[in-house]
């Protein structure tokens, strides 16, 4: 079985990891009610994780493009390989799409991002309480297609692994 | 009887005194502030994340000649529940104890004691400014500069959070919130 490169598996575990942190820190602050200093350290700390994903998403990307994934094994089918084309595409899709659409959000409500509360971000648009509720909406839904779309991806490796046992998780294992 | 005699230059003289009278008292009555395009706004940071937020209702008396600059006066008056920080759940929080105690201080004022001319088109401005009922005396420049009919007033004034109390509690700690706060206004008045 081929496997990812290093590099590769690097990033992939690097994102979940972060991702995962991003999600629930996400969950966690909003739920904190009112107004307090931990709050905004959360909301500071969930987008300092976001832009990392971003960063680390084009760095994958870049990757992806001159190192192909490694070929699928010939026990699947042609259908299958599509939906888990279709399914890595959207995933793709997303640690970009959910990431930007924070960001933009974040700017919409009038507050820029300072990486790591030292590197201020460019800001691309003024405050606008018009877009502000569409980009939380986006933000919000892109989330909860994000975990549907984990779901399936974590569904899918444990069907590989454990029923039809064709090795194709170890293709991300170093 | 004999009407006296007023030659006439004499009374257009007297007419024009009355007029320039008329003029100077006109002239040292408030300007009327045009609040449409007047704001005040306050900039702090939080985790070193710049944030702008302003001041929906305020009234400001200027009484400003440009000929008797230093004759000059200004007073503005706040209203604390009109902070707008962009979002409805944050302003209420904000009016709370612990920041503005808005039920108890519901005004931020500023009243002038002295002004003194300085550089082209500025004046030196010296003052009381009470947030959250504690009074301090702040001097800031302020820039004048006339636009059509209008004069307009543009300056910054920064200061401490914590010398008001506004942040206090949990929220003194200035990693999170900043202690430096600058107060800027622009302001736009007509005769």
């Amino acid at each position: 079985m081929l496997r990812y490169t290093k590099t590769a598996m690097l990033l992939h575990w690097l994102i979940a990891l972060l991702i995962i942190c991003a999600f629930t820190l996400g969950l966690t602050m909003v739920s904190i009610p009112g107004l307090s200093p931990t709050k905004l350290k959360y909301f500071s700390w969930h987008k300092w994780l976001g832009c990392t994903v971003f960063g680390l998403a084009c760095l994958r990307l870049l990757w992806r493009l001159w190192h192909p994934a490694p070929p699928y094994p010939p026990t699947m089918g042609k259908l299958q390989q599509l939906a888990a084309n279709m399914l890595h595409g959207l995933m793709y899709f997303l640690i970009f799409a959910v990431p930007l659409s924070g960001y933009f959000f974040s700017l919409s409500a009038g507050i820029p991002v300072v990486y790591l509360g030292i590197i201020p971000l460019p800001v691309f648009i003024d405050p606008n309480p018009e877009w502000k509720p569409i980009l939380k909406l986006a933000h919000h839904t892109l989330n909860w297609i994000l975990l549907g779309g984990f779901s399936l991806h974590v569904l899918a490796a444990l069907k590989h692994q454990f029923i039809d046992r064709d090795n194709i998780f170890k293709r991300m294992l170093p | 009887m004999n009407i006296p005699h007023i030659p006439i230059t004499m009374r257009a003289g007297a007419a024009m005194l009355l007029a320039l009278c008329l003029a100077s008292t006109a002239s040292a009555s408030p300007l009327k502030t045009d609040n449409t395009k007047s704001t005040i706004g306050a900039t702090f940071k939080q985790l070193n994340v710049p944030v702008d937020a302003k001041f929906k209702k305020f009234a400001a008396q200027i009484d400003y000649d440009a000929a008797k600059p230093d004759a000059s006066k200004a007073s503005v008056d706040i209203d604390i529940t009109s902070f707008d920080l962009g979002d409805p759940e944050y302003n209420q929080e904000i009016l709370k104890k612990e920041w503005f105690n808005a039920a108890q201080f519901p005004k931020a004022s500023f009243v002038s004691t002295g002004m003194k001319a300085g550089a082209a088109g500025s004046l030196s401005v010296s003052g009381k400014l009470t947030i959250k009922g504690k009074t301090i005396d702040v001097s800031f420049p302020l820039n004048i500069k006339k636009d059509g009919n209008s004069t307009v007033f543009d300056g910054s004034l920064p200061i401490k959070r914590l010398v008001f109390n506004i942040g206090d509690g949990e929220w003194r700690d200035t990693a999170t919130v900043a202690d430096d706060v600058v107060i800027k206004f622009h302001v736009v008045a007509t005769p």
